[in-house]
């Protein structure tokens, strides 16, 4: 018993000084670094590495050169196209959906509605979300169908298709717009009401609140925001997929082809294709992380 | 302010209809297999479908999997961060970012260079390959696991429980096991439920693995089926919303977290 009321003190404080204790301590966090060398560090950089060497395993560049063989950057472009345009367009989308939402003057139910559906929609995504879209907007789908009995509009005579780009990018909007809303709504309820006031005090009318005051404050998470949705879908893979059957040579696409069965005929070459994707990501994630910096000075 | 008002209706509106009229086609979509009648005849060739009792099961078992693993790494993790080791905060909240970086493709592509052959060939047998996928389910719920936890833990006192437990005579299981996982149900069943939604429909770590997992079901089905795909679509979609749903309702009176994204 003595023992045990003497222990409990020693086990929360005592380690802060000693080197020991500091040691030990890491020992609590042992089995997750272990697992993340395991499953994410030691695979990715596996990757890495094989990206710099040939089939043989000697030091080349070679593999970061052929990347820019016209077949491949065609596919990077085709995703940073559809993924640029699906942020763009969902950031848009998603920021005037949040601000009618919150600023609109409408019931409170509707925000709150909004919110859990985007919630859903945001999550709802890869082969079910592609199966929708045929279902609806597919050759036989219900939408197409309705359009055409309803109004006579064909929309496959019309040029579209669900199954090339505009299609892919009018299905992953589905889940990018939602996912702008869900990150744009405490921005917007960060706005202090005092700001607007302050600036109607001074004279300014409301395009003048919206270019000097509201804007540049929102600025960072607009864009930050737009960033992690660009993100979002240009790793996406199951979703165009299931949709277009690996048709649209989407980077993903071309680097499931190459797991699957080395359709480049160069190992190496595929870990290159990985390697572009994990820089492109960083690149977003760290401009994300610097405009979340800039953001967090005024939305206290 | 009408003005205003009647703007923000149209976006609110067409938002809405986004939403719903893809849901709305599929579900009619899906009660058409029979010409001239709705029925419920693509859900009834569905449920009747071995493959779908066998992959459901499959996935459903490997959710479960994933959470109780992913939950024993992840709670002692961030519960000995927040007490002894705030040092190392920087350095596990960058690993629980990663997924971020590394799509869940190039993830599954390291995967098969370093597991699939000698010295750690796992995706050999059934048994180790199940595992490198639960493992794989385990690294891109991270971001979303392991924030769930960390906001759970921030809003107890981990250090008055923890010190009032050992005041008591409780050894570090008991605190674990007995104090911190039961204050933290409501963050441990939300992150549960979203790791729920995003396993059971999992497609590219399975697919790459060769697992006989729901979400290769699904694509397999789509591809010599018309009907039964939409009759998967709405089951699928009633799942999600079932899980953010109780996320939602568990989160309600917590502080306001929220979800970001899922896997596409």
């Amino acid at each position: 018993m003595a023992e045990a009321t003497q222990l409990p003190p020693r086990a929360t404080t005592s380690s802060r000084g000693s080197y020991f204790g500091g040691l030990l301590a890491w020992l609590g966090v042992l089995p997750f670094f272990l697992f993340a060398i395991l499953f994410l560090v030691w695979p990715s950089s596996s990757l890495i590495v094989g990206s710099f060497q040939d089939t043989a395993g000697n030091w080349t560049l070679k593999n970061i050169a052929d990347l820019f063989t016209p077949s491949i950057v065609n596919s990077y472009v085709l995703s940073i196209q559809i993924s640029a345009v699906t942020a763009i367009g969902g950031a848009l989308f998603g920021f005037l959906l949040a601000y009618a939402a919150i600023l609109g003057g409408l019931p409170r139910w509707v925000r709150t509605a909004l919110m859990t559906l985007c919630g859903v929609a945001s999550n709802f995504a890869g082969v079910p979300l592609a199966f929708a879209f045929i279902a609806t907007l597919g050759r036989t789908g219900f939408l197409t169908a309705f359009l055409v009995d309803v109004f006579g509009i064909n929309v496959y005579q019309m040029g579209f298709n669900l199954y090339n780009f505009w299609g892919l990018a009018l299905t992953y909007m589905y889940f990018q717009f939602p996912l702008m809303v869900l990150i744009m709504a405490p921005a917007l309820d960060g706005l202090k009401r005092e700001w607007r006031e302050a600036s109607e005090n001074m004279g300014a009318n409301a395009w003048q609140y919206w270019r000097y005051v509201a804007l540049p404050i929102l600025l960072p998470s607009l864009l930050g925001a737009t960033i992690l949705l660009f993100g979002n879908a240009f790793g996406a893979y199951a979703t165009a997929y299931a949709l277009t059957g690996g048709f649209l040579t989407l980077i993903t696409i071309v680097i499931g082809q190459q797991i699957a069965g080395n359709v480049l005929y160069n190992p190496n070459l595929g870990y290159a294709l990985a390697l572009g994707m994990i820089v492109i990501m960083v690149i977003s994630i760290a401009l994300y992380t610097w405009l979340q910096g800039r953001t967090a000075r005024w939305l206290r | 302010m009408r003005k205003i008002n009647f703007w923000a209706w149209f976006w609110v509106i067409l938002g809405g209809l986004y939403f719903f009229l893809p849901l709305y086609g599929t579900l009619d979509f899906s009660l058409r297999e029979q010409r001239g009648v709705l029925s419920l005849l693509a859900y009834q060739n569905v449920l009747n479908d071995p493959r779908f009792r066998d992959s459901f099961t499959y996935s459903a078992l490997m959710a479960v999997a994933t959470i109780v693993v992913g939950m024993l790494l992840i709670v002692p993790t961030a519960y000995w961060v927040h007490l002894r080791l705030p040092q190392a905060r920087p350095i596990v909240e960058f690993i629980t970012l990663m997924p971020f970086v590394v799509p869940a493709v190039v993830l599954v592509f390291g995967f098969i260079r370093i597991y699939s052959g000698p010295p750690l060939a796992l995706t050999d047998t059934a048994a180790t390959a199940n595992m490198l996928l639960m493992f794989g389910y385990i690294v891109i719920s991270l971001p979303y696991t392991y924030r769930s936890v960390d906001t759970g833990l921030r809003a107890i006192d981990v250090r008055t429980l923890t010190e009032a437990a050992q005041s008591l005579g409780a050894g570090w299981f008991t605190i674990l096991f007995r104090i911190i996982f039961p204050n933290l149900r409501v963050a441990l069943l939300s992150g549960a439920f979203l790791t729920f939604a995003i396993v059971i429909g999992e497609f590219t770590l399975s697919n790459l693995l060769a697992r006989p997992a729901f979400g290769p079901y699904m694509v397999l089905l789509g591809q010599d089926r018309a009907y039964e795909p939409a009759a998967l679509s709405i089951m699928s979609f009633a799942l999600t919303w079932a899980a953010i749903g109780l996320i939602q309702l568990l989160g309600r009176g917590a502080p306001e977290q929220r979800q970001l994204g899922g896997v596409h």
